[in-house]
């Protein structure tokens, strides 16, 4: 088995991988190896050929691949080193990676300090029990994207979709620009989970109907999909008899949301969310285990790349703190998912970084909203309002705490985000 | 259309059809292996449980009751001999209310005239001890040790594979369209690509068996498919499950069990349900309600939320016996059924075999021992559950084993390269799911199905747009791209 | 002529209803109701009279490390014209390799606007991946 020693090891080499290797390096770490199962960096970059990407952080629209192409090159100019067709097999919690590929087989790669970033996957038609047969034709939005785009295939010529989130609405669009036929994309929802521009742009443009509290009921077909039965549902999600339809089609495509890919993450027993499916992390983006990292989608699913690449480099950053004995010691504060929002990440502070820079939490509220303010709270103490005119679960929300904006003395208490209505109090 | 000669053909090539196949290859024989599917393992094997039941819920006198128990019994050697994984868990019937107990006695009675043995009642602090995650208000259970769980599609690949090896011919994708006589006997099996001059014929079709015997006139059983739905869970909750758990059995069934898989994943199913139709093989909202209230009953922190799959699998019931029909047609002495095949079909497969074996030869058949039979078959290596330093050496071998295909199952390249490349002919994407667990994970081919399919492509000789899931036109892909926009024209957008 | 849209703003995630009359000959903007701020006015004004889109696609490649390389227009082009624009590119092939941003079609149907890649595309490689 080849031994490699690095200082800082990176798992998955997609959008979070390549900014926290080249961060990592960029801070001083020594030897960045940056590993991916693919056979090219930039993950699923590489197959979202649509624009949209960097305009927060570059201020231009880039597409997935020219995203990544910027950051291959930061890499390389970085001298970050990589390693293709690599998986990696198991993570231990003494940051010793076991990897193979095949020219150079077992990997036993000791790291000083490693960084999860293995992104997610998608769920699936068993995930989410749509009945019926099990025919060919049944399909994940984003293995159909990497069909079209990159093996310059068609899963199918005349589509149904089940799900609204941005892939889907994505492929959508593709799918008609390629030829294909769109019937409708059926949201279970009385909301869309895919972004505003993406629905206006993927299928107002192109006449493709959105039917929201609306799902599927039943695949047919036995070789090939044939039709699926749609049905609008009630307030509780379930289908209301007399709405059925039939819709012939040859493929069912499902943009049914994203789960963070955590099997190394839980094979090592590192802390998890049970709410984002990702390590519980700290502003470092350190997860329970120490010198263990984790950025981008692992830790909870984006809907903005630039996000993800901003928590990433915080990622990069830490382990190269970690790796020259710069990490910051001292108290913590654990933050708290107060009313109307589903999580907050990161999920401690450390307040020697609060007082010292700026901290950015991502946080999803529970339900659309208008008119509200996102508060944060430190022991029943109002340090921070931010009015939002509308906030809508599919679209994350991030609120930057200034530096030196909380309490002198706040240890042993909890920092809480609220979704207050205006005109109320927390 | 092409003319072969065959001592016996045998129809259908689930896990009874290949049991039979292995056991007739043992003598010196021309025996040809019809199957309508692209692959074997494809009707009732497919979908089931897998359990090999002790034998304790058929009644005395019964096909059933009677193959169960010596099935149960050969069971581990076949799985030695053929490197098919099996784990003698033993099982539970569990009743979860006090007025359940006296069918439990029923049961063990039944199980001590049925020759099932060392079965025990055990009282609900050993069973909560044995079994954490049971309703805690379980009362008492049935202690079955010499039941087990198998891979019902591995062992039937398994059976096929040591079958072809030493000698059968296996002929897929050929459904049998007719059957001609001369007098009362059988004299050639068609099929769209063979007509196959044979001297006997033994009916393992599974829940197209009725039709078979009707293209030999016989008309004295009908088969009525029963569906069972099951969900599957993630590979991390099988251990939630020490053996299979059934619940105090019912008229037409043994009950919604919840039980672990021999590869660990947590299986729970199926209910039961009769049909017409034998080709509804859908999923329904109702009846996977059915299910998952029903194994909830039994286990109720199932979790949920970790279910990866759904199915449905249909049971060849026989009208009117509600047993195994087993033996020559009225009428045709060398036509033999092996029919009505239903749980504990698969657990009775090695004595079915040996059963139609004994009327084949009772109808004339000669058996003489083939010297050169190989009774043993070599699995392909799971990569997944070899030791670090194992699959270091194996890499070192076939740098394709350092090629990481599916991602939750940990296959390799080289595994689907040799499932590819086996005696069985593997020509789909579910045949490879089968052979090498490649799309079986949580993320259920999401990963692995642009990857597995360019291999069988590249391998078979075909095109990526040629690979199916299943045979027939269940191709994955269904046109390049810009091939449709082109052929749209200027009119289309106008 | 006086005409009336519907659009959903895509300005910023609020997705403002706007609702706006114009007049289609003299190209003028009458009215515009429903947005809750001057970028949703601006936006519309685009949409009814000259909307564009950036359209990303992929074009056939041979002997690529991919069989096709994803392309975008380098301007976004009026959207009536998009159907051509994919109906042109549908009709290429070339050949690999293909350099970042390397110019596939200076001119996408008619638009004056070139068509570049999005990506670097080598040749084939002896490793290809399963």
């Amino acid at each position: 088995m080849r031994k490699i020693q690095c200082d800082v090891a990176v798992v998955g080499a997609g959008p979070a991988g390549l900014a926290a290797a080249g961060r990592a390096k960029a801070a001083g770490a020594g030897r960045v190896l940056l590993i991916d199962r693919d056979r090219e960096l930039g993950g699923i970059l590489q197959q979202c050929i649509h624009n949209g990407f960097g305009l927060h952080l570059f201020g231009e629209e880039l597409t997935g691949p020219e995203y990544a192409h910027k950051f291959i090159a930061e890499n390389q100019e970085a001298g970050v080193e990589v390693l293709l067709n690599t998986m990696v097999l198991q993570v231990r919690p003494d940051r010793h990676l076991y990897a193979m590929n095949r020219r150079e087989g077992m990997l036993d790669i000791a790291a000083g300090a490693v960084v999860l970033a293995m992104g997610c996957r998608e769920r699936n038609r068993g995930a989410v029990t749509i009945p019926g047969t099990r025919p060919a034709g049944v399909i994940t939005a984003g293995t159909a994207q990497r069909f079209v785009n990159m093996e310059g295939f068609m899963p199918g010529r005349h589509i149904v979709i089940l799900g609204s989130g941005d892939i889907g609405l994505i492929m959508a669009r593709r799918f008609t620009w390629e030829g294909a036929k769109v019937e409708g994309v059926f949201e279970i929802m009385p909301y869309t989970n895919g972004l505003t521009r993406n629905v206006v742009q993927c299928l107002h443009d192109y006449d493709i109907p959105l039917h929201l509290n609306h799902t599927v009921v039943e695949i047919h077909g036995r070789e090939r999909v044939e039709a699926v039965t749609v049905a609008k549902v009630d307030e509780k999600l379930q289908p209301i008899p007399g709405t059925e339809r039939r819709i012939p089609c040859d493929t069912l495509l499902l943009s049914v949301g994203l789960i963070p890919e955590n099997e190394l993450s839980r094979d090592a027993r590192i802390e998890l969310d049970p709410v984002t499916g990702g390590p519980v992390v700290s502003d470092e983006m350190e997860t329970s285990l120490p010198g263990i990292f984790a950025c981008g989608n692992v830790v909870h699913v984006h809907d903005l790349v630039d996000n993800v690449t901003r928590e990433s480099r915080l990622a990069g950053e830490g382990a190269a703190r970690l790796v020259q004995g710069r990490q910051p010691g001292g108290p913590v504060l654990a933050t708290r998912a107060g009313e109307g929002v589903r999580y907050v990440v990161p999920h401690r502070l450390h307040l020697a970084n609060l007082a010292e820079r700026e901290t950015t939490l991502y946080m999803r509220v529970r339900e659309p909203a208008e008119h509200v303010r996102i508060e944060a709270s430190v022991g029943g103490e109002r340090v921070l309002s931010v009015r939002e005119r509308v906030v809508r679960p599919a679209e994350m929300v991030s609120v930057k705490l200034p530096p030196g904006s909380l309490p002198a003395d706040c240890t042993g208490t909890e920092l809480t985000l609220s979704v207050v209505k205006e005109g109320e109090r927390a | 259309m092409e003319k072969l000669q065959a001592d016996v053909v045998i129809i259908g090539a689930g896990v009874t059809g290949t049991a039979i196949a292995r056991e007739l290859a043992r003598y010196e024989l021309e025996v040809v292996l019809v199957e309508k599917e692209a692959d074997v393992a494809c009707g009732s094997t497919k979908a089931n449980t897998a359990i090999v039941h002790a034998g304790y819920d058929a009644h005395p006198g019964t096909w059933k009751a009677k193959l169960n128990v010596r099935g149960n019994a050969v069971f581990p050697q076949i799985c030695r001999e053929l490197e098919v994984p099996f784990k003698r868990t033993g099982s539970l019937v569990v009743a979860l209310e006090e007025d359940q107990v006296p069918h439990l006695y029923e049961l063990l009675e039944r199980g001590h005239v049925n020759g099932v043995p060392d079965l025990e009642i055990i009282g609900r602090d050993e069973l909560l001890r044995r079994e954490p995650h049971l309703n805690p208000h379980a009362v008492a259970a049935l202690w079955a040790p010499t039941a087990g769980i198998v891979n019902a599609w591995e062992l039937t690949i398994a059976q096929a594979e040591n079958a072809v090896e030493n000698g059968v011919k296996l002929l897929l994708e050929q459904p049998v369209i007719r059957i001609e006589r001369e007098g009362d006997r059988v004299r050639t099996v068609c099929t769209p690509d063979f007509a196959i001059a044979t001297r006997f014929v033994v009916n393992a079709a599974g829940r197209h068996s009725d039709e078979i015997a009707r293209l030999v006139g016989q008309e004295d059983f009908r088969i009525t498919p029963r569906k069972g739905e099951y969900y599957v869970f993630d590979r991390r909750f099988g251990h939630m499950a020490g053996c299979p758990l059934f619940p105090v059995p019912t008229a037409v069934s043994k009950g919604i069990l919840v039980t672990p898989t021999v590869e660990g994943n947590l299986l729970i199913g199926p209910n039961a349900q009769d049909l017409e139709d034998k080709e509804d093989l859908r999923t329904t909202p109702a009846g996977l309600k059915e299910v998952l209230t029903e194994a909830l009953d039994m286990m109720p922190d199932l979790p949920l939320k970790d279910a990866i799959a759904n199915f449905a699998g249909l049971r060849a019931v026989a009208r009117p016996s509600n047993d195994f029909v087993l033996g020559p047609a009225s009428g045709v002495p060398n036509f033999i059924n092996a029919a009505g095949i239903q749980s504990p079909g698969l657990t009775s497969a090695p004595a079915v075999a040996e059963e139609i074996r004994d009327y084949l030869q009772a109808a004339g058949l000669e058996l003489n021992g083939k010297k050169k039979f190989n009774p043993y078959r070599k699995r392909l290596v799971p990569f997944r559950e070899l030791s670090r330093e194992e699959q270091a050496e194996l890499i070192a071998e076939d740098p394709r084993y350092g090629q990481i295909v599916c991602r939750c199952e940990t296959v390799t390249e080289a595994e689907i390269v040799q499932a590819l490349h086996r005696p069985v002919p593997c020509t789909t994407m579910d045949g490879v799911k089968r052979r090498t667990r490649a799309g079986m994970g949580r993320c259920q081919a999401g990963f692995c199905t642009p990857r597995v399919a360019a291999i069988m492509a590249r391998e078979l000789g075909l095109s990526l747009d040629e690979v199916t899931k299943k045979g027939g036109a269940s191709q994955l892909l269904l046109a390049r791209t810009k091939e449709l926009l082109l052929a749209k024209g200027a009119e289309a957008h106008a | 002529m006086t005409k009336e849209r519907k659009l959903t703003c895509i300005v910023c995630p609020v997705g403002c209803g706007i609702k706006l009359t114009y007049d289609a000959d003299r190209r003028e903007i009458l009215s515009v109701t429903g947005n809750q701020c001057k970028r949703g006015a601006a936006y519309a004004a685009d949409e009814v009279f000259a909307p564009k889109r950036v359209l990303t696609t992929t074009v056939r490649v041979e002997d690529g490390f991919l069989p096709v390389v994803p392309v975008r227009t380098a301007q976004p082009i009026p959207k009536e014209k998009i159907w051509d624009a994919l109906k042109e590119l549908a009709a290429l092939q070339i050949k690999a390799p293909v350099a970042y941003h390397q110019v596939i079609c200076p001119d996408v149907a008619g638009t004056g606007v070139a068509v570049i890649a999005e990506r670097p595309l080598p040749a084939e490689t002896e490793e290809k991946a399963g």
